[in-house]
């Protein structure tokens, strides 16, 4: 048995817990302010789920549209969040974003450019004029790989003055945190094990940045990679911190669901924005049936109108396909509930015979290589399989806006990107991750630095506390009597996906609580084969544990809320309401219970709120906040006057 | 659709291991990942396999199947015939840690050691201006997902750790031509660094690395040899090379390459299988050249293409290969030592004697 004292021990005055483009970021800055860093990183250097964002990074740079700024920007993630969003987040992040864009260059970036030689923007769905900056279709890549190469050059510094690359900033790769060390409410370190080896490592540190990212490995069909465990979402509420907004997940309507080589990964919403329909097993295009009154009047009544928008948009409706997404979703959905869907459980694509394949090719190739590459699905000659899959959670740790700070009761605790909520509200804008990432990522790193700076004295790592996590680390590996790891996920990918996904029922999510709780008791039993080396199957047996955690959260959250809005949809309660827009829900931990309260969002400052017109507002604020809508108007206008 | 099919794993750690069988169920429209996933829900809970994206963008799932370095996300099942067995293993010239995972912890170390972009002075962050042509030359190159695939397969490593020291590889010789394309990097020592620092010299462009780069960068073509073609240009100019030879052996300068050539053009081109470096020749002054050791003039065996299977591609599969190591960079046909009157040498002394 593996005693305390042989743990290896290293002392940092930052740790940051991720290592995608919020940690980076972060870890950056705070290396920057001259703190001691470490970077902890589930897999290699550079491999984190930011590689996959394509699109682009939202930024009113107005390099391609001179009217953006970034009260334009503010106002279209608010709106994109259903006004649900941290309004100071937002704000921030609209002001921000494009100073880290051009800060990246500095850094050796190279994003597509305008004819004049500036950083190039593209239109995206949400966003008011084209913002996002991008390199083709692989922008997170390309942010990955500057921030790591950044790194580097930092590392090439600390080698010349203090000959050793790892002097003040050093990379862990392939090692998993499985717990968070506290002095009183103070943070003392982190714990955790080296996945190659399988040895314990412990940090002792007084300041922690979560930057770990999503959830969505809890589900059946995800675009997530196998990272998205929730891991910073559970160390936060063990070590005392508070999520919000978990019941909001983002699923995108259209992902593969077969061949399973490729089942998840995203179809782009330009596939229908060129041409391509969505068709039921009796190949009738069901699009028609599900346009929502709201929106009876921008979109086409017949499939003859339909097909003529392509070409002439401006004296045709559009056609249903390109609804919200949370409509086709839901469209989809319903199809599939009826007994009309495709073999594998979803709808069909198709634009192979809507388009010649050399159209499809020339404005889709990275859609129509990806596809023939890695599935050798040829989507000029056949329609794909399409159906929601499982994305982006805007929920996340509530944290100061301008700090990054965990709430709840503990100090020392950060976090930053997809592991922290309130930016995106009750739903993100395509292109607003990638510039959340830097600006909250840059912004965390500082404070954590600064607040490390401010301790009087260090806290310390208590011995008991390092003895309980080996012990809990270990047992999967002692126990030969419980289920295999893999099986409990594939039944928490049953819950989630069938009971907590992008339709949501009363009775169904109470149904999925109580299989929760049965889930625990086995996960709680869970044992693992083999030994400590790179065991992939203990690896995930220890984070179930975080990942049942935060599908609870998501569960309770998503019964509490009596809506529907952004990606939260009760099928009983359709509506948006505008007294739920004044509410977060918080989940917090209690023993090893979730708990639930409610807590009243923070009212947007005058000048912000000023910005939108009253028409809009009226869809989203109570009568109460109009009133006063009207007198702060009222009031400003007389100012204007005197 | 499923069926039964044959996998051979290797399975294992730093002390040793083996292949081992496994049947596995596999269903249309998988990859190899696929297939190991199910593997580890079943039969093998800790075969130790990294993966992340499963969508070809992450460069985490490199492993060799069936002897040739591919991602297994990539690697359809389609692909394989429906009785042949598929022998996966792990990438060869990185030290293994356990199953198919390896030690790629070299391919950081010569990442730290390249010099970084270095930022122009007098350019304020925002005030960057370049044009796309300029920039899509280094975009291409930072399209590498950093699989290491173009590591491992390239022969100059693959079967000799002793050079690991001195050669980068080609990602890196790509991440320097990156930098030297790149508009605004200040550092001007892209490509003397290369050629110093990260052993381009040692590239004898066999092209493999373009052959297994999943991203499909023309990693020789666009990367490395435009890297060495420059270093040429800078240091071995052959005519400023040749004539300094040639003064400090205090000849006249009537033998300058354009003379010889003239003079011996007829009977090397009619025969036409042989070319002459400095141009073939008979002529007597040659022929003394010759037994002082240094025959600028000799005949040489014309290049060869080296040997190519059906598809026109280099054999890099070792399980298909007539031998247990990559092919020799001078020729399987080059039998070493070589005969000395092959060989361009003059001894210090030998001068004297005449």
């Amino acid at each position: 048995m593996t005693t305390t004292t042989r743990i290896e021990r290293h002392h940092y005055d930052v740790v940051v817990i991720g290592a995608g483009g919020a940690g980076l970021r972060a870890a950056i800055e705070a290396r920057l302010a001259g703190k001691k860093t470490a970077i902890i990183s589930k897999s290699l250097f550079g491999k984190a789920h930011t590689v996959m964002a394509e699109g682009g990074a939202a930024a009113a740079m107005g390099n391609v549209n001179s009217r953006d700024n970034w009260q334009v920007h503010f106002r279209d993630t608010m709106r994109g969040g259903k006004f649900l969003n941290n309004f100071r987040m937002a704000e921030l992040h609209a002001k921000e974003s494009p100073q880290r864009i051009w800060e990246l260059e500095t850094y050796g970036a190279l994003f597509d450019r305008t004819k004049d030689g500036k950083i190039s923007q593209r239109n995206f769905g949400g966003h008011e004029y084209p913002r996002l900056a991008h390199v083709g279709d692989r922008t997170g890549l390309e942010l990955i790989r500057t921030l790591q190469q950044k790194i580097v050059s930092l590392q090439q510094e600390d080698q010349r003055e203090f000959g050793s690359y790892d002097a003040r900033i050093r990379v862990f790769s392939e090692t998993t945190i499985t717990e968070l060390l506290l002095d009183g409410d103070r943070v003392a370190g982190a714990f955790g094990y080296y996945r190659e080896s399988g040895e314990f490592v412990l940090f002792e540190a007084p300041a922690v940045v979560l930057a770990t990212g999503g959830v969505g490995r809890s589900y059946k069909v995800t675009s997530n990679s196998w990272e998205y465990t929730g891991d910073g979402h559970a160390l936060a509420l063990r070590a005392g911190a508070t999520l919000i907004n978990m019941e909001f997940l983002q699923f995108h309507p259209t992902g593969m669901v077969w061949p399973p080589s490729v089942k998840g990964i995203l179809v782009t919403e330009s596939v229908r924005g060129d041409g391509g329909v969505l068709k039921n097993s009796d190949g009738k295009r069901f699009m028609f049936d599900y346009v929502p009154d709201v929106f009876r009047k921008q979109y086409a009544e017949t499939e003859e109108e339909a097909d003529r928008w392509y070409t002439d948009p401006d004296n045709n409706r559009r056609p249903p396909e390109l609804l919200p997404r949370d409509e086709v979703a839901r469209a989809i959905n319903s199809e599939v509930k009826a007994g009309r869907g495709s073999p594998a459980g979803g709808v069909f694509l198709d634009i192979a015979s809507r388009r010649s394949a050399d159209e499809i090719r020339r404005r889709l190739p990275s859609m129509y290589h990806q596809f023939k590459e890695l599935a050798d699905v040829d989507i000029t000659a056949e329609p794909m399989e399409v159906g929601p899959t499982c994305h982006y959670v805007m929920g996340g740790v509530e944290v100061d806006p301008d700090s990054g700070a965990a709430f709840g009761h503990v100090r020392g605790l950060f976090a930053a990107g997809e592991v922290s909520g309130g930016m995106h509200g009750s739903n993100r804008l395509g292109g607003n991750s990638l510039s959340d990432l830097l600006v909250f990522g840059k912004r965390a790193g500082g404070h954590a630095a600064s607040y490390a700076d401010g301790l009087a004295a260090r806290p310390k790592v208590a011995v008991d506390a390092v003895e309980a996590a080996v012990e809990t680390a270990l047992a999967p590996l002692q126990r030969d009597t419980g289920e295999s790891p893999y099986t409990l996920q594939q039944d928490l990918q049953v819950v989630m996906g069938d009971l907590v996904g992008i339709i949501r029922r009363e009775g169904e999510l109470a149904d999925a609580l109580r299989r929760l709780a049965e889930l625990r008791e086995r996960v709680a039993k869970v044992s693992a084969f083999g030994g400590r080396r790179y065991n992939p199957g203990w690896h995930l047996a220890l984070d179930l544990r975080n990942m049942l955690v935060v599908s609870e959260c998501t569960a309770k959250a998503a019964l509490e809320r009596q809506e529907s809005r952004g990606g939260h949809t009760r099928e009983d309660y359709p509506a948006m309401e505008p007294k739920w827009r004044q509410v977060n829900l918080v989940c917090s931990l209690d023993g090893d219970t979730v708990q639930l309260t409610r807590k009243p969002l923070p009212k947007m400052r005058p000048e912000l709120i000023g910005l939108f017109d009253r028409a809009e507002l009226g869809k989203y604020l109570t009568d109460e906040e109009l009133a006063d809508f009207d007198a702060l108007v009222a009031d400003a206008g007389e100012a204007d006057n005197r | 659709m499923s069926a039964k099919r044959q996998f051979r794993i290797w399975r294992g750690d730093e002390t040793g291991g083996d292949l081992q069988d496994y049947m596995v169920e596999v269903n249309e429209g998988e990859v190899v990942l696929d297939v190991i996933h199910r593997l580890q829900a079943t039969d093998a809970p800790d075969l130790a396999c990294r993966w992340n994206c499963k969508a070809g963008k992450c460069g985490s799932c490199s492993m060799e199947i069936n002897g040739k370095p591919r991602l297994g996300c990539m690697t359809r099942m389609s692909t394989f015939g429906d009785e042949e067995t598929v022998t996966v293993t792990p990438l060869r010239t990185f030290p293994v840690i356990r199953d198919l995972v390896t030690d790629v912890s070299f391919n950081y170390e010569k990442a730290r050691e390249t010099p970084a972009f270095a930022p122009p002075a007098d350019v304020a962050p925002g005030d960057y201006r370049m044009q796309q042509v300029d920039v899509e030359r280094s975009q291409e190159f930072r399209k590498c997902i950093e699989c290491f695939l173009c590591q491992t397969v390239c022969h100059v490593i693959r079967d000799h750790d002793e050079n690991k020291q001195a050669f980068s590889g080609p990602r890196y010789f790509i991440r320097a031509a990156e930098l030297d394309m790149h508009p605004l990097d200040s550092r001007t020592d892209r490509k003397e660094y290369a050629q110093a620092e990260q052993g381009l010299g040692f590239c004898n462009i066999t092209k493999c690395c373009t052959e297994v780069c999943p991203e499909h960068i023309k990693i020789t073509d666009n990367g490395i040899i435009p890297m060495k073609e420059r270093v040429v240009d800078r240091r071995y100019d052959p005519l400023v090379w040749l004539g300094s030879k040639i003064f400090r052996r205090g000849e006249t300068p009537q033998t300058s390459v354009t003379t010889a050539r003239q003079g011996s053009a007829t009977p090397g081109s009619a025969r036409g299988g042989v070319h002459s470096h400095a141009g073939g020749s008979h002529d007597p002054r040659a022929e003394a050249q010759a037994q002082s050791g240094v025959n600028w003039h000799r005949e040489v065996p014309h290049p060869t293409a080296p040997s190519v299977d059906d598809r026109g591609k280099l054999p890099l599969t070792e399980l298909t290969f007539d031998r247990a190591a990559a092919p020799s960079p001078f020729g399987d046909d080059v039998t070493f030592p070589l005969p000395p009157e092959h060989l361009n040498f003059a001894h210090p002394e030998q001068d004297n004697k005449h």
